[in-house]
């Protein structure tokens, strides 16, 4: 099991975020995160990340997050933030090596290995005509994919995604969740991503957790979670699923209909 | 375990080359400056001992060349017991700053971060102030004002780091705004300090101002072991400062000990300043021109900001030192003055000649 998620709690300055959520994570499986605004989705990845302290047990591959050590997780866990910090005028290979750095020693000093590691990164997503790029004149999809290309470049086996495509647009946040996808396929890359876009989230992952006020709400497939009635209750969304073999499941937002009172006021 | 790793042999690449570091050109351009920024201010001053003459000198000191010197006794013991001191004074000092400067930069993501924003100078100036308003030593003869510089820069710094710490912020403005707390009150000490004794005005101002007289070579050996130490210590982590360009949090999740690196960088960097500051007075400016110019010309990377800050602020400094004893000769001007008046519009002009990057 690559990931086994006991009774989580985690407290941000002792307010409390984050409640008794537990999961599973298979090698290989893609679990989304889903919920609205506020729900702990991101704090969970951190807490998995080994980026904040959490009550209960978080175990990857059977060891305690907590206890492995910052290095030895970063070696194993990438992430790719939901707001990524870039650096305008470092360029791409430089930005990609970074990714390299859990396999260095404290001041270790990539070697022509690393810059290797990082190439073939750029190069799995289409990316090697960047390299020689600055960070600063990349547009959003590039961008993106430079950031994919640095977690990628980690060797590491579990990624964490947080709102990979927040700031893409439709056909950049396609190509984005597809490479996820095919890293996914061909390298057994184990993925768990936080989404807001609910048709991506049905889409992509194969098994989704609805997350609300810090607690779960619901797991299981996406058929199972991408409901009306739950979107309704925790989003307060009007929406419409509409889900065939051919085309796998959409959640279609709805204008919720006006009511005769409420118009004329 | 199956990773990513595996897809390297599906998609193999060719070999790159290897990153950039400081490239050959920049390390010449780096080490010629130097050179000659030594050579001018060991030939340079009130008798002038010839650039060819000095470097005849001093390579005659060199075993197995056979270059031979024609220095008279006098002309020796100028060069060697006056002037040799103050440049190698002046190169450690400069490239202390000016490393010094950049390292900060790094690790606050600052573009306006030195040591004396996080209070070594105004603590400085408090230790000196104390010690010249009262007289402090001055009947043994002994100067205390470089141990009470260097004590009061490292201890304005500690109080920052640790009010900074207490506070609880992660994010490096906390840290940044306890620096400017302490520096405003150590500041109003040094001012109260100074009105109560108004006959030493004069020489804390001096003081502040910054000079590079030195009483010879003891001051340099004193200075050396903590600018080398220092050096090394920032030199050394120049890696992890480009990791920590993309956000405590993400050089986090890279595997790196945020805290831990700031820590050692800041005290590396405050120790070497401060003993710095302690023989040079406060001089303003290099820790924040020197590696900006840098970075404009030369690339962002710390692994290129550090070396070259390290040696362009060394000869940057010396070259500014001779300006301020030759240009109003025999009088001196104080070097910071210098440094502002001659390295503000240089670094106007290389600002606007190269395209703007960020710390």
């Amino acid at each position: 099991m690559m990931l086994e998620a006991r009774d989580v709690g985690v407290a941000l300055d002792r307010v409390p975020v984050v409640e008794g959520v537990g999961f599973t994570l298979e090698e290989g499986g893609w679990l989304g995160l889903i919920g609205p605004n506020g729900a702990g989705k991101t704090t969970i990845l951190k807490a998995v990340a080994g980026l904040v302290r959490y009550s209960g047990s978080i175990r990857m591959q059977g060891d305690e997050v907590a206890g492995i050590g910052r290095r030895a997780v970063a070696r194993r866990v990438a992430v790719v933030p939901q707001i990524p910090v870039i650096p305008p005028d470092t360029t791409v290979l430089d930005y990609v090596v970074l990714g390299r750095t859990p396999h260095l020693g404290y001041a270790g000093s990539p070697g022509p290995r690393d810059v290797v590691a990082a190439r073939s990164a750029l190069a799995r997503l289409d990316g090697a005509h960047l390299v020689d790029r600055r960070l600063g004149s990349l547009s959003g999809g590039e961008r993106q994919r430079a950031v994919l290309a640095r977690a990628v470049a980690q060797d590491a086996s579990l990624l964490l995604l947080d709102e990979p495509t927040s700031a893409l647009d439709v056909g950049a946040q396609q190509q984005v969740l597809e490479l996820v996808a095919s890293l996914r396929a061909d390298g057994g890359l184990t993925v768990l991503s936080a989404m807001h876009d609910l048709t991506h989230a049905g889409q992509y992952a194969d098994r989704l957790l609805l997350l609300d006020g810090g607690r779960e709400q619901a797991t299981g497939t996406p058929h199972e979670v991408l409901t009306e009635e739950l979107i309704l209750r925790h989003f307060g969304a009007s929406v419409r699923i509409v889900a065939d073999a051919e085309t796998g499941i959409a959640v279609v937002p709805l204008r919720p209909p006006v009511e005769a009172e409420q118009a004329v006021s | 375990m199956t990773s990513a790793g595996g897809l390297r042999a599906r998609f193999p690449v060719r070999q790159g080359r290897a990153l950039r570091g400081v490239s050959l050109r920049w390390a010449l351009a780096a080490g010629v400056f130097v050179v000659v920024a030594a050579l001018l201010g060991l030939a340079l001053g009130p008798v002038d001992l010839g650039i060819v003459a000095v470097a005849r000198e001093v390579l005659s000191h060199v075993p197995f060349l056979g270059v031979q010197s024609s220095f008279s006794e006098t002309e020796d013991a100028i060069l060697w017991e006056l002037r040799a001191p103050r440049v190698v004074l002046g190169l450690l000092v400069g490239a202390m700053l000016a490393s010094a400067g950049a390292a900060y930069q790094g690790v606050f993501r600052n573009p306006l971060a030195d040591p004396y924003l996080l209070g070594a100078a105004a603590g400085a100036g408090l230790g000196a102030t104390i010690v010249i308003a009262y007289d402090v030593g001055g009947d043994g003869g002994l100067d205390l004002r470089p141990l009470a510089a260097f004590a009061g820069a490292t201890l304005g710094v500690a109080v920052a780091y640790l009010l900074g710490r207490s506070v609880g912020g992660r994010e490096t403005t906390t840290l940044i705004l306890a620096g400017v707390t302490v520096a405003a009150f150590f500041t109003a000490l040094q001012t109260y300090v100074q009105q109560r004794s108004a006959d030493t005005v004069q020489e804390v101002y001096s003081w502040i101002l910054g000079q590079l007289e030195t009483s010879g070579w003891t001051d340099v050996l004193i200075v050396l072991p903590y600018v080398v130490v220092s050096a090394l210590v920032l030199l050394w982590h120049r890696r992890l400062l480009d990791v920590l360009a993309v956000g405590d949090d993400e050089a986090a999740s890279l595997g790196v000990p945020v805290a831990r690196v700031r820590l050692l960088v800041v005290a590396a960097a405050t120790l070497g300043t401060a003993a710095a500051v302690a023989f040079s007075g406060l001089i303003a400016f290099v820790g924040i021109i020197v590696p900006h110019a840098v970075r404009l010309m030369a690339g962002t990377s710390y692994r290129v900001v550090l070396p070259l800050s390290l040696a362009f602020g060394a000869g940057f400094l010396v070259l500014m030192d001779l300006v301020s004893r030759t240009a109003v000769a025999p009088a001196q001007l104080p070097i910071g003055v210098v440094t502002a008046f001659l390295g503000a519009p240089f670094f106007a002009v290389v600002l606007r000649t190269t395209r703007t990057v960020g710390p």
